[in-house]
């Protein structure tokens, strides 16, 4: 593990963060327009296809979804601050708790709401 | 007495060029040892061939620096008892440069890109006009001040995996070197300053992985003067270069 030992930083996880983030995002999307278009061209198959989506493991796996989307999103949001705002690294550290915080408090009002 | 083992088991790079292995030595354990220290006892009392590099012992000259149990260090400033892992150490060359011999990697590609990066003074008075008065409250000198104090060791360009994937990119030193100069309101190049960072492999390039601000042993933030040439190169573009 010595050859990795320079990149445990928690700057350097959040790079790989975003990154496999982006990937498996970019992996699921043609799935989901291919899903979409079904509903065109194929409505019972989506029909099934939506009986299928109510397995546990399916719900599990969209929870998987969210984090990724919820994690990419985030990752952006604090890319794009640390290069495009000259602020301090203390200023930095308060911004990304006021929208985790705010992330948060949003999250679990939409979680009561559904 | 010291605490844990009383001698070092130590794996050092020898070879040249691309070829070599590590070999190991015993050294004995003493306090306040550095790794410098220890490189030297071996160079001095087990094989006088090993070749390394240091100047000042004190972290000024920024020659010193290696790679210590896989992160780059200076190693006249780190001490065993921070680094090693139960009495082991591993010390390398340098990562991202070429090797001379042992433990002395090829500067040349890194201060070559210092210079690529136009990270040099472009002087606009001649030494018979008065000096340039600069306010040393001024935000451009207080920024500048954040990366002035380099010292050329390289082991932010040896930590940066945008290096070691993309040889032409400038890295954290140069980029670092050029953001102070943009900051130096005396300096007559500011558009050839950004102008040098913008090109492929040059500021645009970096993926913000932090790696150079981690291991930086006088904290400075080559991150931050990255993201402010961003800016800046940024800004000069929507504005057509003014």
């Amino acid at each position: 593990m010595i050859a990795l030992a320079h990149r445990s930083h928690p700057l350097w996880l959040a790079y790989l963060v975003h990154r496999l983030s982006g990937l498996g995002l970019a992996l699921f999307l043609p799935v989901h327009f291919y899903m979409l278009a079904m509903v065109l061209t194929d409505p019972e198959g989506f029909d099934s296809f939506g009986l299928w989506t109510q397995n546990p493991l399916v719900k599990m796996a969209e929870f998987g979804l969210v984090f990724l989307l919820a994690a990419h999103f985030f990752g952006g949001l604090r890319l794009l601050a640390l290069e495009m705002l000259p602020w301090s690294g203390r200023q930095k550290t308060l911004a990304a708790a006021t929208v985790a915080g705010a992330f948060l408090v949003a999250a679990t009002f939409l979680l009561r709401a559904i | 007495m010291l605490d844990g083992p009383q001698t070092l088991s130590v794996s050092i790079w020898r070879g040249t060029g691309t070829t070599g292995a590590f070999q190991s030595f015993e050294v004995p354990r003493q306090g306040s040892q550095t790794v410098l220290d220890v490189v030297s006892w071996i160079q001095q009392n087990l094989d006088p061939t090993l070749t390394y590099r240091y100047a000042c012992r004190v972290g000024m000259c920024g020659s010193c620096a290696m790679m210590v149990n896989g992160v780059p260090r200076w190693t006249c400033r780190t001490h065993v008892n921070k680094v090693d892992q139960g009495g082991a150490l591993t010390i390398g060359p340098l990562r991202n440069l070429p090797v001379i011999k042992d433990l002395a990697a090829d500067m040349d590609p890194f201060f070559e890109k210092w210079v690529k990066a136009e990270g040099l003074f472009h002087p606009a008075r001649t030494r018979h006009e008065e000096v340039a008065r600069v306010d040393p409250a001024s935000e451009a000198r207080r920024t500048a001040d954040r990366a002035i104090e380099c010292i050329n060791c390289s082991v932010c360009y040896a930590a940066c995996d945008t290096v070691a994937g993309n040889p032409d990119y400038l890295g954290p030193a140069a980029l670092n070197r050029a953001w102070s100069v943009v900051n130096d309101e005396r300096d007559a190049g500011r558009a050839e300053v950004l102008a040098a960072v913008s090109v492929s492999g040059g500021c645009h390039n970096c993926h913000s992985q932090g790696s150079c601000t981690r291991h930086c042993p006088n904290e400075l933030s080559p991150l931050d003067s990255i993201a402010g040439l961003k800016r800046e190169t940024a800004r000069s573009f929507w504005r057509k270069g003014r």
